[in-house]
């Protein structure tokens, strides 16, 4: 019953750790990536006696170097990880820190997928540098946006420009609410639209930092007109999927 | 290289910068190329040749110069080399391939033309390319806007003709390209100030259907299963057949395909067992790109054929050799031409056909669409590609991209996803 498997994630903004034994979630860890990835996951891993370790993210390639374990990209161990907490689970909304993902899944693998290209733009550090332009907290920022009275429309895409767009509108004197809806707006119609070219089927999960960003789910859940299924812990499963590989490659051995 | 130097400086180059630019793309090439692993031996003869474009071979052509003849630059393979070499022009292709010269093109022009048009202009203007001083002429050729445009620059200080390509496939666009075959000849017979005769004509038909035949058959090598030669050595081989003299060319390459034959005999591959297939289908990669190549084949893939104009395109039909007037030569040639699929072309159902077929022949895991940014033609095509491949049960994957770095992480993220998926 001590068997234990491990899958890392090394996100660009997070790093995440699962354990997982026979019965199935015995611990995870989410710690920010900092400067030194390869030393936070071996701080973390230390602490467990694992037999099987498996890495993802942005930082694989580091991982495996390093641990010596295989890897898998963040598409495949997000629709394997949504799939366990969803068996019904065929499309996989994925927005982390520096990118997002639409993932469509069939029998459990990955059928198809939809991937941002090179900026931030839509993903979770868009919002971060949004909030703080606002002078909000991450939790302060969706809070009040849900709050709103109407929308601002934010027109840039850049989140460099869209910083200074939203300085000017402090500026015009705009309602900080409205303006926090206008943010969340526009990174909805940027994920309706990679959704759009690749189409979506139910049941739907949302994955990832910003599926804990309330105004997002209930902003897109209305759109879609779907329920949108969230874990209690939309971090993680990207390195759940890790670990459920991992799982399966110590039973081969 | 110091007697090298001496030869860019009389050529009026920046040596220094020039000196900057050799650095790059040789960095890029160790990093990428050079990095591989069971490489055929026989390959040493293809880097060199790349690492001599700017020495060896432009002594080479100031030497034929020496003796009279000229030498002219090209930037598309729709211009038919045999016509030039009938009268000792010697063509080249000029199209850049480095990013480090892009910033020198967009200092005048543009951003949002592809990179290739500013990676050439960028060699041009910043006085790098060993090329531009010693061409008596450039043609160009109507393939897309940007390039279009760049003529109308370029001919108010070099000697400059544009063939015009016909845009569709019907009897009036053959005809005009007949027609513009014909101009071209015209207008070489007045840079050599000879005349063309047949048999010259026929001897350098000879030559290029040789070279098409030899590169026809490195692409059946490559059909192997596990393939003995990477994609981006093919590339190395496509690069530098756009640059070599043909005739040598066609000699090496047969020598390699040679050593190929064995390496398939005693099971060599640089491949691990059972790497995905890989097809790119698309844009050119010139010399130092290997960005897209490089980024498939380190993920573990096996690249087996390029349908491109560094690929395919430039080897697909000969030209036949059964006329012997020029008049019936020039019509061959013509024809020959006109069978290559680019996507200037509407409607171009030719290639959408071409790349499930090619996908079927050389059965390919999946196609990557290989899309140079901004290249609207073959982008907006991708969908058509991407419908027809997908009826034929092929997953694609299509990369749009230009020749810098900065999207290399989230390249690898989509080509390693894209290869999951196969599995």
């Amino acid at each position: 019953m001590n068997i234990k498997t491990a899958g890392i994630d090394i996100g660009s903004r997070t790093l995440k750790v699962v354990i997982l034994n026979e019965c199935g979630l015995v611990d995870f860890r989410i710690v920010s990536t900092g400067v030194d990835p390869i030393g936070r996951a071996k701080e973390i891993l230390k602490d467990y006696n694992y037999d099987m370790l498996a890495a993802t993210g942005y930082g694989r390639h580091l991982a495996q170097a390093h641990f010596n374990c295989s890897v898998m990209t963040e598409i495949r161990a997000f629709a394997i990880g949504a799939h366990h907490l969803f068996p019904k689970c065929q499309t996989v909304i994925d927005v982390g820190g520096q990118d997002s993902k639409i993932i469509k899944i069939a029998d459990g693998r990955v059928a198809d997928f939809e991937m941002n290209d090179r900026c931030a733009a839509g993903t979770g550090r868009f919002l971060e540098v949004m909030a703080n332009t606002l002078g909000y907290s991450i939790e302060d920022f969706y809070r009040e946006a849900l709050q709103a009275k109407s929308s601002v429309s934010i027109n840039s895409m850049c989140t460099v420009f869209a910083e200074s767009e939203v300085i000017s509108l402090i500026a015009r004197g705009e309602d900080p609410k409205n303006i926090a809806l206008g943010l969340h707006q526009s990174i909805l119609n940027r994920l309706l639209a990679m959704m759009g070219r690749i189409g979506f089927e139910d049941d739907i999960i949302m994955a990832g930092g910003v599926a804990k960003n309330r105004c997002m789910v209930s902003l897109l859940g209305k759109k879609l007109g779907k329920k949108l299924f969230v874990p209690e812990e939309p971090q993680i499963v990207g390195a759940l999927g890790a670990a459920l590989v991992a799982e399966k490659e110590r039973r081969k051995i | 290289m110091s007697n090298y130097e001496k030869m860019w400086q009389e050529l009026g180059l920046d040596v220094g910068l020039h000196n900057e630019v050799l650095a790059s793309i040789d960095r890029t090439f160790q990093q990428t190329v050079g990095n591989q692993k069971h490489r055929p031996e026989r390959m040493k003869y293809f880097d060199n040749v790349l690492h001599e474009s700017h020495g060896g071979r432009i002594a080479e052509i100031l030497e034929a110069k020496s003796k009279g003849n000229k030498m002219i630059g090209t930037f598309c393979i729709y211009v038919p080399d045999e016509i030039a070499m009938a009268v000792d022009v010697i063509p080249i292709a000029l199209c850049g391939g480095t990013n480090f010269s892009v910033p020198y093109a967009e200092k005048t022009f543009p951003r949002d033309i592809c990179p290739l048009v500013k990676s050439t202009l960028g060699l041009a203007f910043s006085k790098t390319c060993p090329y531009a001083p010693i061409k008596s002429m450039a043609v160009g050729e109507t393939t897309c806007d940007a390039k279009k445009k760049t003529w109308d620059i370029l001919a108010q200080k070099v000697n400059f003709h544009v063939m015009e390509l016909p845009q569709k496939k019907e009897n009036i666009d053959v005809q005009l390209w007949h027609k513009e075959v014909r101009e071209f000849k015209d207008k070489v017979e007045g840079l050599a100030e000879k005349k063309i005769d047949s048999n010259k004509l026929a001897q350098a038909i000879k030559i290029m259907n040789n070279k098409r035949r030899a590169l026809e058959e490195l692409n059946e090598l490559r059909k192997n299963e596990p393939a003995p030669i990477s994609g981006l050595d093919a590339l190395v081989v496509m690069q530098a057949a756009l640059n070599d003299e043909p005739v040598r060319f066609t000699l090496k390459l047969n020598e390699l395909n040679l050593e190929l034959g064995e390496r398939i005999h005693k099971n060599i591959s640089p491949f691990i067992k059972g790497a995905k297939r890989i097809m790119i289908a698309g844009c050119p990669a010139v010399m130092g790109n290997w960005k897209v190549h490089f980024l498939v084949e380190s993920a573990g893939a096996a690249i087996i054929i390029d349908e491109s104009c560094t690929g395919t395109r430039y080897f697909d039909n000969l030209v036949d050799e059964r006329p012997t007037d020029l008049d019936g030569q020039l019509s061959a040639i013509a024809d020959r031409y006109m069978k290559i699929n680019c996507a200037c072309f509407t409607p171009n159902n030719e290639r959408i056909e071409d790349v499930v077929k090619k996908a079927k022949n050389y059965n390919v895991d999946g196609v990557v669409q290989y899309i140079l940014q901004y290249c609207h033609g073959y982008n907006v095509e991708a969908i058509r590609v991407d419908g027809a491949l997908k009826k034929a049960n092929v997953p694609s994957l299509k990369i749009e991209t230009d020749y810098s770095e900065e999207d290399v992480g989230q390249l690898r993220t989509r080509i390693e996803a894209f290869l999951e998926r196969l599995k």
